[in-house]
């Protein structure tokens, strides 16, 4: 967006165009219906496996929470998709059809099938509490009525996905159960008719491009068949049905974490082509596994009506004043011209490439340093618009690679920066049942000369004699590695903190509520088990072989001269403070003739005052009359 | 702002000439961007190897032959530029021919062109500019050196190497080797290294040996960006120990060039014309167009799902997250639980803080110590005060093995959980046969990856990517140097160098080829499509677009026989089943028609051939499926007209009794709020009853 490039987490050597190309086409929608079984037998709380955990956690529960964190993620990184919830075998109904035992649960300002809302997200959070209550759990199907609650929960849920066209947007049911055979209860005929109806309506459905995702919970002692119903409804087959069940666990929490991440489809960047060599390439799709999250760009309000404002650019020349169009042109100044160039030139100067990928040759791993990186890497798999001879050689080449301990050296990267990349193949990682990492190749993008700074060789003229540790030092060091252990760290297991506060925030004002939850930060360190004597032993000790008995007077003690810019600094305040003296601020202030200042001149009275400079005008005049009160 | 002072040395001796148009590509690159990013500062070019002699020391001292001033020391200009494109030769004989005379120095001739150049740049500067008089050196050091009447040649470079260090100068050393020299003897070449070594052991120099055009290109830093601090502080491991660094951008990506708009408005011969476009944003009401909000009344709306929340700059200050200025560790970990491709940006350097020998120690013994164990540290980073975010990062050691050079770390920034989404990937074991690899194309593969070494066992590594140059920036600014001399120049093709870095090395195939061959051999055959299985590969799921295999999983057998017979008509037994799997059947385009009509027909006559209303609770369930099954196949209109027809029908035949009993069973027309194509309304719907009661009466 061209509104207004002033981003609130920014780093200031962040540039916004970078952010934007890593930004991947994500334009296809999902609509999605969490269909959940409420039926008594998900709030059984009787199997052992949840008393150990302690923590009465029924699989309703685990749904609930499952959906809950979706909602939550959902809302910040793709809030244009949109979900219903839906419950069936319940007591009371609520649906389009006025089907019996089926219940949408919803909030004011929302249509059934809606883009996720504060409110929603919020009343869904303590919907638990009073579900039985103003739900309430029902068995369904019961032997003696024409009953049909599954029926009727994924007739309901093909009508909340009606609107939209399939071909446009992505259209899943999801749906939690426990119950592998849904119509256990009943015999004989009307069995088999229930299941012969069941089974065409989810046909109907799918024909009409719904997917209907099962996410089955497992008791530990009674496995989830889905072989008994499902395998039928879903229409699975073969190795798939395998590997489809979640692996029978122990522990809920990784039935949760498993369940979690199948609710995600995978969204694929592009497709593109790798070539091997001449007259034999894969086709690849790249995903986005690792992007940064970012606060949505902002929209700038009218403050007294609260509407959107509309941002209008205009071209002015500089030299005639004259309002002009957008130019077509562009100029860089070289040796005292004004060299022009068209948009054309421009990106045939960067055309270098076709925009496929091309095998230069392998390096050890060993050669990926630590510092070839510039942004965030790409996941490739290999696509089905392939064939099985296409997938032989991409298995075969990663799992050579991995066993040869090797990564490919690729040419390739976006059309606006075509650049070497690293293909480093990447085992998959399962713990617990569930996928940890994926199997594939992770595509990192390489850094030109013209990327890497000498720092430490540029280090090397400014100081004079270099030491390094002896053995004792470094066996110190050993023994205080060893006792601050992170054991079991993961990447990714702590959240920004910086963004969950701001979504806090959000979330209160948009709710109009007083307060602003706390939110944890989980990015500081530990400090009680830093405190602990085993820990602050070795820190001690190794704090005396390398320091000596003088920590405090050695870290304390300036070193040296004040270099050349902390000098100027300190005669720019100086210079600052002797300015600002001329200016009557609080007159200035009053009579609101700050504005009427320059900024050098406003920043004299920051820099007299020991503020911060940074910012717009507007911003500096606000920090200015912040600080004296008016 | 001190302008640099570079004297660029370069070897033109006859050895040297194949290269020559490479180093001149290189170095009138240098000169162009310093015109553009540095065009204050200076440079000037001595040239050795050269039959002729032209400085200044020989003729006040003699001797310093065959080293020629090309161009003295002065601001960057386009004569220099174009001096370097067009480098004199030496004596041209392509033989060593030369040599006799060489042979007669007294020393190495590399050393000449040095004292030549530190000569100039003490006589142009004396004390000044320290630290930004800076030397660079193009040879491939074959040249044979004498010994020496003045004493060794290890104390000549040591005291050339002290006098560089005294007066504050920089040097850069290449050093041509490989396909870049030509064969030379050996023991000559050593002694030069050896020699040289001295410097780069003395001085700030950097020695750097390359083999190849592409790693001469990016040898030479064309542009040096003064490193700047990012944070300088303590590392804080505990309250009581913290160690004091200096954190730099160790990679940053160097961009395109950001060009101006370009106006052309203004006469063509107004020479003082800035030719700059001014882009003015204004902010208006999108209820009134004409009307500009003024930046006061502007406030900011940040999104939250669909809806969007204005907060005011003030309030925001208030609230926003506010992390304190530091560096603090959280822990340390193995190095396995941090993947490569976890790394989210670019990097970052921590350096011991400069003179200050304890915390060298302190990062040197805690470098050494995490290599030794495979440990990586992970650290929580706020660089400066009022910095509205935090970065987790992982630290990993860079254990320097250079003298004056001191270990130090490298930061990757990791991802918070926000930032990861775990997406599911079939695993490949689960694979059919037919997709996995056979024992010879694994074989195959694995001879490619050994064949197509790019850092092959005592070479140098290929594309490494310290010495590769962007090759669009390159060739944008030899579009740009091409401009300024003809304003209508084509665009360049890329520089033949430097396309070798997009394109397999030819050379490298040809010696492959018959790894490659039969590499291409085990793959042939065409294969077969993955995409009939694709739902394997988790694509959309899709249950029509798959054959059911039918042995995986057992049918019940009465379902099978259910299947089977398929329903043709609605029976008197169960229509509203019927209905249902009629209208369900999708083997036909007819078949929803089809299903609509026979229910019609079917409650027309559940209502004539009622008794005393009989057979009203079963019309009445057929006609709630037909409502349903109209509204899910969007035919509203033929559930409509039917129930108006119905009722007009009922109350011609006197049987105004089923009406009563559908109003008091609230069976009502579609509205559209139900089935978009109704054209009937909410109220509408629900009093089509009642008032058809209320005509009667």
């Amino acid at each position: 967006m061209d509104v207004d490039a002033d981003d609130i987490f920014r780093d200031d050597e962040d540039d916004p165009d970078a952010q934007h190309s890593l930004l991947e086409d994500e334009s296809s929608k999902e609509y999605v219906v969490y269909l959940v079984d409420a039926s008594p037998k998900m709030f059984n709380t009787t199997c052992p496996a949840a008393e150990q955990d302690q923590n009465d956690e029924t699989h309703f529960h685990i749904a609930i929470s499952c959906i809950s964190h979706t909602l939550k993620s959902q809302i910040i990184n793709r809030s244009y998709d949109q979900v219903a919830i839906c419950f069936f075998n319940t007591r009371e109904k609520k649906n389009l059809q006025d089907l019996n035992g089926v219940y949408v649960f919803n909030v004011a300002e929302r249509e059934f099938l809606d883009r996720p809302t504060a409110r929603l997200i919020k009343e869904f959070d303590h919907l638990e509490e009073s579900f039985s209550k103003s739900i309430g759990s029902q068995h369904g199907v019961v032997s003696g009525t024409q009953e049909n609650s599954l029926y009727n929960a994924i007739w309901a849920a093909q009508a909340l996905l009606r609107k939209g066209s399939a071909k446009t947007v992505d259209k899943r049911i999801l749906l939690f159960t426990n119950e592998d055979d849904p119509f256990g209860s009943i015999k004989g005929a009307v069995k088999s008719d229930m299941t012969r109806m069941t089974l065409q309506r989810a046909k109907d459905a799918q024909d009409l491009g719904i997917s209907i995702e099962l996410l089955p919970l497992n008791h530990p002692n009674e496995a989830f068949n889905v072989s008994q119903f499902y395998a039928d409804l879903i229409g699975l087959e073969g190795d798939y049905l395998v590997d489809f069940m979640p692996s029978a666990t122990n522990r809920l929490e990784d039935m949760k974490d498993q369940l979690r991440k199948r609710m995600f489809t995978k969204r694929k960047v592009k497709s593109l082509k790798f070539t091997i060599v001449n007259g034999i390439s894969i086709q690849l799709n790249s995903y986005a596994l690792i992007r940064p999250t970012v606060p949505g760009a902002i929209t700038w309000l009218d403050s007294i009506t609260n509407c959107p404002l509309k941002c209008e650019r205009t071209f002015i020349c500089a030299d005639t004043g004259a309002l002009m169009e957008e130019p077509i042109t562009r100029l860089h100044p070289y040796k005292n011209q004004n060299i022009t160039f068209s948009m054309k030139q421009l990106s045939e100067i960067k055309r270098v490439s076709i925009g496929h990928l091309h095998l230069l040759g392998f390096k050890p791993l060993s050669c990926l340093r630590d510092y070839y990186n510039l942004k965030p890497s790409t996941f490739l798999y290999p696509s089905d618009e392939g064939t099985d001879n296409s997938m032989c050689i991409f298995i075969a080449l990663h799992r050579k690679m991995i066993q040869l301990n090797r990564f490919a050296v690729a040419f390739g990267g976006s059309s606006s920066r075509p650049q070497l990349v690293a293909l480093v193949a990447q085992e998959e990682v399962i713990q617990s049942g569930s996928q940890i990492e994926p199997p594939g190749m992770h595509m990192i993008y390489l850094p030109y000369s013209d990327d890497i700074r000498l720092v430490e060789e540029r280090y090397s003229d400014s100081s004079g004699m270099v030491t390094k540790a002896s053995d004792d030092q470094i066996k110190k060091a050993a023994d205080l590695i060893k006792r601050i252990d992170l054991k079991g760290f993961s990447v990714c297991q702590l959240t920004n903190p910086a963004l969950q506060r701001h979504y806090a925030v959000l979330q209160a004002l948009a709710l109009a509520e007083d307060d602003i939850p706390e939110m944890k930060d989980e990015t500081l360190p530990d400090e009680e088990g830093l405190a602990r004597p085993g820990v602050v032993r070795a820190l001690e000790e190794f704090k005396t072989s390398v320091y000596g008995d003088n920590y405090d007077e050695e870290n304390e003690h300036n070193t040296g001269e004040p270099t050349e810019a902390s000098k100027k600094r300190k005669a720019n305040a100086e210079f600052a403070t002797k300015e600002c003296e001329n200016y009557d601020w609080g007159e200035l202030a009053d009579t609101g003739k700050l504005k009427d200042l320059t900024v050098v001149e406003l920043k004299y009275y920051l820099t007299a005052n020991n503020l911060p400079v940074s910012g717009k005008k507007e911003a500096i005049i606000t920090r200015i009359l912040t600080h004296m009160g008016k | 702002k001190q302008k640099e002072a570079l004297l660029l040395l370069l070897d033109v001796g006859p050895s040297m000439h194949s290269v020559l148009p490479e180093i001149e590509k290189v170095c009138s690159l240098l000169v162009q961007k310093k015109l553009i990013y540095n065009k204050y500062d200076e440079v000037g070019i001595v040239l050795f190897g050269t039959e002729d002699t032209d400085n200044e020391l020989t003729s006040e001292v003699g001797g310093y032959q065959h080293v020629v001033v090309l161009k003295d020391i002065k601001v960057v200009d386009g004569d220099i530029v174009e001096a370097l494109q067009q480098l004199p030769r030496g004596k041209n004989d392509g033989d060593s021919s030369i040599y006799p005379f060489l042979y007669a120095l007294t020393l190495m001739l590399v050393l000449d062109a040095v004292i030549v150049a530190m000569d100039m740049l003490i006589k142009k500067f004396g004390e000044t500019n320290k630290g930004k008089k800076r030397m660079c050196l193009i040879t491939n050091a074959q040249y044979p050196i004498k010994e020496s009447y003045k004493g060794t040649k290890e104390e000549q470079v040591t005291t050339i190497a002290k006098q560089m260090t005294v007066h504050g100068m920089r040097m850069e050393s290449i050093i041509l080797r490989g396909k870049l020299s030509q064969d030379a003897n050996k023991g000559i070449m050593d002694e030069n290294d050896r020699l040289l070594n001295i410097f780069s052991k003395e001085t700030s120099t950097r020695l750097l040996y390359v083999d190849n055009p592409i790693s001469l290109f990016g040898a030479l830093r064309t542009r040096n960006i003064t490193p700047v601090t990012v944070f300088r502080g303590d590392i804080e491991f505990s309250p009581k120990l913290k160690i004091k660094v200096m954190v730099y951008k160790k990679t940053s990506e160097e961009k395109f060039p950001s060009l101006k708009k370009y106006s052309d408005k203004a006469p063509p011969n107004d020479k003082h014309a800035t030719r700059d476009v001014k882009v003015d944003y204004e902010y208006k009401s999108s209820e009134d167009p004409d009307k500009v909000v003024p930046p006061d009344r502007r406030i900011k709306g940040y999104p939250y799902g669909p809806q969007i929340v204005p907060i005011s700059s003030a309030e925001w200050e208030a609230v926003k997250f506010k992390p304190e200025k530091g560096v603090k560790l959280l822990g340390f970990t193995e190095s396995n639980n941090v993947l490569r491709h976890h790394y989210m940006k670019d990097v970052y350097a921590f350096l011991p803080e400069p003179g200050n020998t304890k915390a060298m120690l302190a990062l040197s013994a805690l470098a050494r110590a995490m290599k030794e164990m495979n440990k990586v540290a992970i650290l929580r980073c706020v660089w400066r005060r009022g910095q509205s975010n935090v970065i987790i990062g992982v630290l990993t050691p860079n254990l320097s093995d250079r003298e004056n050079i001191p270990d130090s770390f490298y930061l990757n920034v990791l991802p918070f959980a926000e930032d990861v989404r775990e997406f599911q990937f079939p695993s490949f074991t689960n694979f059919p046969a037919s997709w996995l690899p056979n024992e010879l194309q694994l074989e195959a593969a694995d001879n490619l990856i050994k064949t197509l070494d790019l850092a092959p066992h005592g070479q140098q590594e290929v594309l490494l990517p310290d010495f590769t140059p962007n090759p669009v920036l390159e060739r944008f600014y030899r579009y740009l140097e091409l401009k300024s001399k003809d304003p209508d120049a084509a665009v360049p093709p890329l520089d033949d160098t430097l396309k070798k870095i997009t394109e397999p090395d030819g050379d490298l195939l040809l010696q492959n080829r018959a790894v490659i061959g039969s590499f291409c051999r085990s793959f042939e055959l065409k294969g077969n499509p993955l995409k009939k299985s694709r739902r394997l590969l988790g694509g959309k799921r899709s249950f029509s677009s798959v054959d059911v295999e039918g042995n995986i999983t057992a049918q019940p057998a009465n379902l099978i026989e259910n299947a089977s017979v398929k329903v043709e008509k609605i029976g008197d037994l169960t229509p509203v089943q019927d209905f249902e799997a009629l209208i369900s059947r999708r083997d036909g385009p007819d078949w929803v028609v089809k299903a609509i009509n026979e229910m019609k027909n079917k409650i027309f006559d559940l209502v004539e051939d009622s008794h005393e209303g009989d057979n009203y609770p079963k019309a009445l369930e057929c006609l709630v499926v037909l409502r349903k099954g109209c509204i899910l196949e969007q035919e509203p209109k033929q559930f409509n007209d039917f129930l108006r027809h119905l009722c007009n029908f009922c109350r011609e035949k006197k049987l105004n009794s089923f009406c009563d009993y559908l109003a008091s069973e609230g069976l009502a027309l579609i509205p559209k709020t139900e089935a978009i194509d109704s054209e009937v309304t909410d109220d509408e719907a629900r009093s089509f009853l009642v008032k058809s009661e209320s005509k009667v009466v």
